[in-house]
């Protein structure tokens, strides 16, 4: 309804590449089902129906890399699991995006021992970080609104 | 066929040469495909790795690849003081975790004989049950979401909300409360707590009935599941298995029942058991163990006393903070406290808890020192966990993905 | 409990030349490695227990002997009892028959005895790493490990960590 109004009996509409292309890629972002721990409880609790995540585009999470436009690190990465995250990363088709969701992900969390990799981003870039040990639901969708205005703020060439 | 070295993944020492003795003949013939069901994967439930050796659908051998949830947190609860380390008990097993601080205070209380007085006990008793059937809920939903049945999850995920607003309510926390403490619990619960589990404890039967109806007699749920891994009591006793999977194999042991803790003994309730020991049986054992926990409940909440929550051995337990005005010996202990630790007497003790998922135990030794000198979480789903190629031995791999599912597994659990 | 298990432990000590542990009334049989075995398919056939709850380590280091204490825990379900069961070892790279024979479940906890601790188990049927990566060097649970603690990011130090800290690339 409110685009008939802005087109009238036009069917045109000007507006930059740009916006449009970001438009649709924060609607309809896909993540990718990458729950590791507690955050990955967190996050399935957000995918449900109490604080729905599909209203904001993301309506599957998809197992497989090549379909998804984001990863959500949802949990401690040990160190056998770092050059799996790393791969799954390289994956992934571009543009892509990571939010590091929780403690444990942005900078190691509780545990700071031989065995958790000190933060995600020692893998992967990461564009978001999600704090909260878990995050609750609410504060991902945050994270996930906050990454939805960065991305509208990008230029096309960086994606080139 | 695929041999490995279509893997450049390293499967154990990135040959095929270190698992010869664990893949059949087939497969080094070339006969088998192998095939790597990943970390990361939808319906495993966390990152574990399972190395099929495949005959077209049929599952030979299965090997398990454990570890990429590894968190050391024995060595690293060495480090910190006992009450700095129950912080990370929380996040062993993510769904029971009032149930991991339980087990844990229970031991430190084991190990220098605090009391805990009746009011700690019973709210303790209500906590652990509530969390048994958020994990139980967590449990269903995770497991008819593999078989498909994608409504059960959210649902089960709405009745779990209902109990993440009462561990809001006392603690501040959804999940990692660390609400139960050493000599009681933390603070005692607010005025609403009472209404509000009575509320749910009026809500969820009909909502488990709704599970019911949606699951028990569909022809479908019961085509996936009856006869599917099926665990004689002999090989779970052999293979040390506890917990539903036990008790759905015939064997009513329960740890609440065998060796009571936390007031146990006072409550009236019924261990359920099955005698077929397949999915379907546990399936019906878990169902009905969320309506025994609310039994618990109702009796608890009925026979809730007025009283402290904390011990009052001010060597383990800090006073409040109301006193610390006026009273010089608790401005002492606080200090001592907070900087140093209580330091628990020397030995070493074993207390075991019936989690969701079966036994769960710690073993604490202490060397006299305000720090755990080792500490060792005797996890549920480890031991379980090894069931799994024998169970998954001539099934198809969508059996398999129902199997992962009945044997209630949380990696965190597994790795620690 | 008390009873029954008191005279089994009595009996068991002098079968076996053994001595006990007993702290907050839990009773623990203090064996040596080579008899551990015949000990507890004992107590597995003839007295009924059935379970192998929990096997595991713990490391006395800078003490050489023993350095290491084996724990474990069965549990007779019929008769609702719990024994606990100690197995010193000396040195630095000691070895203990495994109890793979008499309870099967025996074969993860002792992949994590050799995991964590560098515990052999002669005649194991499959001893490799469990849960840290299959090219990992040392024994993580050791006294002499050291936890790998990294110094945390406060705002007076927080440029120079900043330096320091791999961050990753977008592409590698």
């Amino acid at each position: 309804m409110g685009l008939e109004q802005k087109l009238g009996n036009l069917g045109i509409v000007t507006t930059k590449l740009e916006d449009v292309v970001n438009w649709s890629r924060t609607n309809a972002m896909w993540p990718m089902l990458f729950g590791l721990a507690c955050c990955a409880i967190e996050m399935m609790a957000a995918q449900a129906s109490n604080y729905d995540m599909s209203r904001f585009g993301m309506e599957l999470m998809r197992a497989s890399p090549r379909q998804s436009d984001l990863m959500i690190v949802a949990g401690r990465v040990s160190r056998k699991m770092a050059p799996v995250l790393r791969r799954l990363y390289d994956q992934m088709p571009e543009p892509k995006w990571v939010i590091a969701m929780g403690d444990c992900a942005s900078c190691g969390g509780v545990f700071n021992n031989y065995a958790i990799v000190q933060g995600v981003d020692e893998v992967v870039p990461v564009d978001v970080y999600v704090a909260g040990c878990p995050p609750r639901p609410e504060a991902l969708i945050h994270g996930i609104l906050t990454l939805h205005e960065k991305v509208r703020g990008e230029k096309l060439r960086d994606n080139a | 066929m695929t041999t490995t070295k279509e893997f450049e993944f390293p499967l154990m020492d990135g040959t095929l040469d270190g698992m010869t003795h664990l893949v059949s003949d087939r497969a080094i013939e070339g006969d088998t495909v192998l095939l790597n069901m990943g970390p990361q994967h939808p319906s495993t439930h966390g990152v574990l790795r399972l190395l099929l050796e495949l005959d077209g659908e049929t599952v030979i051998t299965c090997i398990p690849d454990v570890g990429y949830l590894h968190t050391g947190i024995e060595k690293n609860m060495e480090a910190k003081t006992y009450i700095k380390a129950e912080v990370m008990s929380d996040r062993l097993d993510y769904l029971n975790n009032m149930g991991n601080n339980l087990v844990y205070c229970l031991a430190i209380e084991k190990l220098t004989g605090l009391d805990v007085p009746e009011r700690a006990q019973v709210i303790r008793v209500i906590l652990v049950e509530l969390q048994r059937i958020s994990s139980h809920l967590v449990w269903l939903g995770t497991h008819a979401l593999d078989l498909a049945a994608m409504s059960v999850f959210l649902y089960c995920f709405r009745e779990r909300e209902l109990i993440l607003d009462i561990f809001e309510m006392i603690s501040g926390q959804r999940m990692m409360t660390t609400f139960i403490r050493p000599g009681g619990l933390w603070r005692d619960v607010p005025v609403e707590f009472e209404a509000a589990v009575r509320q749910f404890i009026e809500a969820l039967p009909e909502r488990i009935q709704q599970y019911e109806k949606m699951l028990t007699k569909n022809p479908l749920f019961i085509r996936r599941t009856k006869g599917l891994g099926v665990m004689t009591p002999e090989d779970a006793l052999r293979w040390g298995v506890t917990g539903p999977m036990l008790r759905a194999s015939g064997i009513a042991h329960d740890l609440r029942k065998a060796q009571p803790y936390a007031g146990y003994e006072q409550y009236d309730f019924d261990i359920p058991t099955h005698t077929d020991g397949d999915t379907y049986a546990r399936y019906l054992v878990r169902m009905e163990e969320m309506r025994q926990s609310l039994r618990i409940v109702r009796q608890a909440l009925d026979k809730l006393p007025y009283g402290p929550v904390r011990s009052n051995n001010r060597k383990y337990v800090p006073p409040p903070r109301s006193e610390l005005s006026t009273s010089m010996e608790a401005v002492i202990h606080h200090f001592k406290l907070w900087t140093d630790g209580f330091t628990p007497p020397k030995g070493s003790v074993y207390m075991a808890v019936e989690s969701p998922r079966g036994e769960l135990g710690v073993y604490l030794e202490s060397d006299g020192g305000p720090k755990p000198y080792r500490i060792h979480w005797r996890t549920p789903s480890f031991t379980n966990l090894q069931t799994l190629p024998m169970l998954a031995k001539g099934n198809l791999v969508a059996d398999l993905v129902a199997l992962i599912g009945t044997a209630d597994i949380v990696l965190g659990d597994v790795d620690r | 409990m008390d009873e029954t298990l008191q005279s089994l432990v009595e009996q068991l000590k002098e079968r076996f030349d053994a001595s006990t542990y007993s702290y907050a009334d839990e009773i623990s049989l203090v064996i040596g490695p080579e008899r551990m075995i015949e000990a507890c398919r004992l107590l597995r056939d003839e007295h009924s227990f059935e379970m192998l709850v929990m096997e595991s380590a713990v490391d006395y280091w800078p003490e050489l002997k023993p350095r290491f204490h084996v724990i474990l825990r069965l549990r007779s379900l019929k008769h609702n009892l719990i024994l606990g069961i100690r197995v010193p070892l000396e040195g630095n790279f000691p070895t203990m028959p495994t109890l793979e024979t008499v309870y099967p479940n025996a074969n993860w906890f002792e992949r994590e005895l050799w995991d964590m601790f560098g515990i052999r188990s002669l005649g194991h049927s499959d001893l490799r790493r469990i849960v840290m990566p299959h090219d990992w060097e040392g024994h993580p649970l050791r006294k002499d490990f050291p936890l790998g603690y990294e110094e945390p990011q406060f705002t007076f130090n927080f440029d120079e960590i900043d330096l320091r800290k791999p961050y990753a690339k977008e592409s590698q």
